[in-house]
């Protein structure tokens, strides 16, 4: 091959190639791994050949927290990706930065792309708000506790899903206990027995509208239901109606797969893989109240995780994140996401789309979460905003680990939580100066 | 004793210039970094920071939970320690012994080494698993419900353990090598004077391996403090919960899972320190008793 050809090849594929110059890039960063990577893959080539103008390439960069941390440092050294995946108890590290990230609500008026908060299923709406109410972080993965139970071993106890921690404890718990299981398990105590558990009961979790409005936020985690909540499932523990398992999620997951235990508490987005691992047939139904603390139970919250826009990027690539963003919304591809992983649709258009295509009546299970999110909401119910949370969750893992091993007692365990919450909190209100 | 000069006063610096320069960048500026954040409280992402003094430290020292992570290090630090010298002690003494297929036992006796300290936690944790762990089922047969991630004192005991399974191979081959350069001449002199193998060994071999003891204490001292890390992350499967931890896998905790950069560095400052001091104490105090050959 002569030197011409070589040249002449090198211009014509440069010819070739030139409309992929025109195209933006952008990066996302996120902290899906496996199965849940793969389906972050798919959203991502679904855009792409969805349009022209833009690429986004996701990134997987560990753990929530990791990729966090990554996010923070690459901040810093002037290397941002376009969009961070931001789990919940890491948002207000994020938000109080005020000038790291461009609101979700600015950056689609800016380029133009419809923004209607009021398209968002309502649970969805706020947590990833400001106290005005002004999305900040796009809600992405969102999922929220439920209860998942054994219809099977149900069936041979005779009982029925309880609505009540009451009727739990009267009935189902003994039930099935006398049947020969482990009645109930959790997998994670700070976000369903804590957080979701004022969300569902409508109680104040932390001052300021639960940290929304400001930052000098005190927890009021420290209130007697919660505290009667705990002394019941140490109750519980003893009369081997419940079990647990540590703080790992899997711990506590696992023995319900092997159908020792027969009810657990996990995340709505568990649900696509547990159908795939059980042998039994699987149930799904809200999460339980107690009729002691009120007898109109109030909507849960998301938890999982938002993307965030994050600034100090071109307009063009803030226009290919806009479009990004208009495009996750659309009802099309948010359906196919809750369908692959489980989380809940985020916008009406989308869980309607779902309901219309059939998929609860193949998945009835997969219809309670939404179902839950959409209950009436009270004063305290759009979530919690509070810096330090992560270690905020620390502590509070390590306080009820204590009191389910007997290491201490229930008062005094929510006094070292508050006490120490509060602490963190005030440092965190410091950072900001 | 000849006195080596240098004919040109420049030679040494410049030989010690690419040492002092890695030092200084990797960790003097570092350092020096995490002193000056240990004074502040400062948004991660960089916008807004508050002097605080020496808050950080106060609030370290009124701490419940540090003092007990801080006990805590102190007594791991020591179980390590203490285990993995000893048990390679032990394998080194008989594996000096073996005449036939010497090279077999040592090479199996080694060949832990190779394995990295997270991949090591990972089997801890299938081995010591509350549902399929063979060696929690072990446990069980003797009546002792093992039950990692739950129970702080099983969870520790799993840390233990990993972690001195994890070191003795390195011990063993400083051990053995130290055994071995004990001149034959001189095991035969006390072989006359004492019949007592077990008299011979504490009187006569091992002060002659007090050196590698030594240096293998500090060294299995800084390994336990800060190279565990890995084995305890995974174990604890980085959700501390009421889990055991230590001093550093507090400061990643609080630094780069939460962030708090001015707490975590306060943390980070107090181990420089204890290090610091630890190093003192044992070169002053224990190299005095100690004879190199």
């Amino acid at each position: 091959m002569s030197l011409k050809t070589v040249l002449a090849a090198g211009v014509m594929t440069g010819l070739l190639a030139s409309p992929a110059f025109a195209q933006t890039e952008i990066t996302w960063w996120h902290a899906m791994g496996g199965q849940l990577g793969e389906a972050v893959n798919e959203v991502a080539a679904g855009f792409n050949a969805s349009q022209d103008d833009y690429v986004v390439t996701p990134v997987f960069r560990g753990t929530y927290e990791e990729t966090l941390t990554a996010g923070i440092a690459a901040f810093r050294a002037g290397e941002q990706p376009n969009i961070i995946q931001v789990f919940d108890a890491g948002a207000a590290t994020v938000i109080a930065a005020e000038g790291a990230v461009i609101p979700v609500e600015t950056l689609m008026a800016d380029n133009g792309i419809n923004f209607d908060i009021e398209d968002y299923i309502s649970g969805v709406r706020y947590f990833y708000a400001d106290g005005d109410g002004t999305m900040i972080g796009m809600p992405f993965n969102s999922s929220t506790p439920v209860l998942y139970y054994n219809a099977d071993a149900l069936a041979e106890a005779g009982v029925e899903p309880p609505m009540t921690w009451e009727e739990f404890q009267e009935t189902t718990g003994p039930a099935l206990r006398d049947a020969g299981y482990i009645p109930l398990a959790q997998s994670h105590l700070p976000w369903i027995f804590t957080e979701n558990f004022f969300s569902r009961h409508n109680l104040q979790f932390a001052t300021n509208n639960n940290g929304y409005d400001g930052l000098d936020t005190e927890i009021l985690v420290n209130h007697p239901a919660i505290k009667a909540h705990f002394s019941a499932l140490v109750e519980w523990q003893d009369a081997d109606l419940f079990e647990w398992y540590g703080t790992g999620w899997g711990d506590n997951q696992t023995p319900f797969e092997n159908a020792d235990v027969a009810m657990w508490l996990g995340s709505s987005a568990s649900f696509g893989g547990l159908l795939q691992k059980v042998e039994f047939e699987l149930g799904t139904t809200m999460l339980p109240y107690w009729n002691a603390v009120t007898s109109e139970p109030t909507q849960t919250f998301i938890g999982g995780a938002a993307l965030f826009a994050m600034a100090g990027k071109s307009d063009e690539e803030n226009a290919a994140t806009a479009a990004f963003f208009g495009y996750l919304a659309s009802a099309e591809p948010q359906y196919e996401w809750h369908a692959a992983t489980g989380y809940v649709p985020i916008t009406n258009a989308a869980y309607e789309l779902a309901q219309s295509d059939g998929h609860y009546e193949r998945f009835p299970a997969a219809e309670v979460a939404v179902n839950q999110l959409s209950l009436p909401a009270g004063d305290f119910t759009r979530g919690y905003r509070m810096g330090f949370y992560v270690q905020i969750r620390d502590v509070m893992n390590r306080e009820y680990g204590r009191i389910l091993t007997g290491e201490t007692d229930v008062d005094t365990a929510f006094e070292t939580i508050e006490q120490e919450a509060n602490r963190l909190l005030e440092r965190f209100a410091a950072t900001q100066g | 004793m000849k006195r080596a000069v240098f004919s040109n006063p420049w030679l040494p610096i410049m030989l010690l210039v690419p040492q002092l320069f890695i030092i200084a960048v990797f960790f003097y500026w570092p350092a020096g970094f995490a002193i000056q954040s240990s004074f502040y409280l400062q948004d991660p992402f960089g916008f807004g920071s508050t002097y605080v003094g020496l808050e950080n430290y106060t609030d370290l020292a009124q701490s419940a939970e540090y003092k007990r992570v801080a006990w805590f290090t102190l007594l791991y630090t020591f179980a390590v320690t203490f285990f993995s010298l000893a048990i390679a002690l032990l394998l080194a003494v008989k594996a000096d012994n073996v005449l036939r297929g010497a090279k077999t036992y040592r090479t199996l006796l080694m060949w832990v080494y190779a394995i990295a300290p997270p991949v090591a936690g990972l089997m801890g944790v299938m081995l010591f698993d509350q549902s399929r762990g063979n060696i929690t089922k072990l446990f069980e047969t003797f009546g002792w419900e093992f039950r990692l991630g739950v129970d702080y004192w099983d969870t520790a005991t799993a840390m233990i353990i990993v972690a001195v399974w994890k070191q003795v191979p390195v011990n063993f081959i400083f051990f053995l090598s130290g055994l071995q350069s004990i001149p034959r001449t001189v095991r035969e002199a006390a072989l006359i004077d004492n019949r007592s193998a077990t008299g011979r060994f504490w009187d006569v071999i091992f002060p002659l391996l007090a050196p590698t003891a030594f240096f293998l204490l500090i060294i299995n001292i800084t390994y336990a403090l800060f190279d565990t890390f890995g084995v305890i992350d995974t174990l604890v499967k980085a959700e501390p919960g009421n889990n055991p931890v230590t001093l550093v896998y507090k400061v990643f905790i609080d630094g780069f899972r939460g962030n708090d950069l001015g707490g975590s560095s306060a943390q980070s400052v107090v181990l420089m320190v204890l290090v610091l001091i630890l190093t003192i104490v044992q070169f002053r105090l224990m190299e005095r008793r100690i004879h190199y050959t």
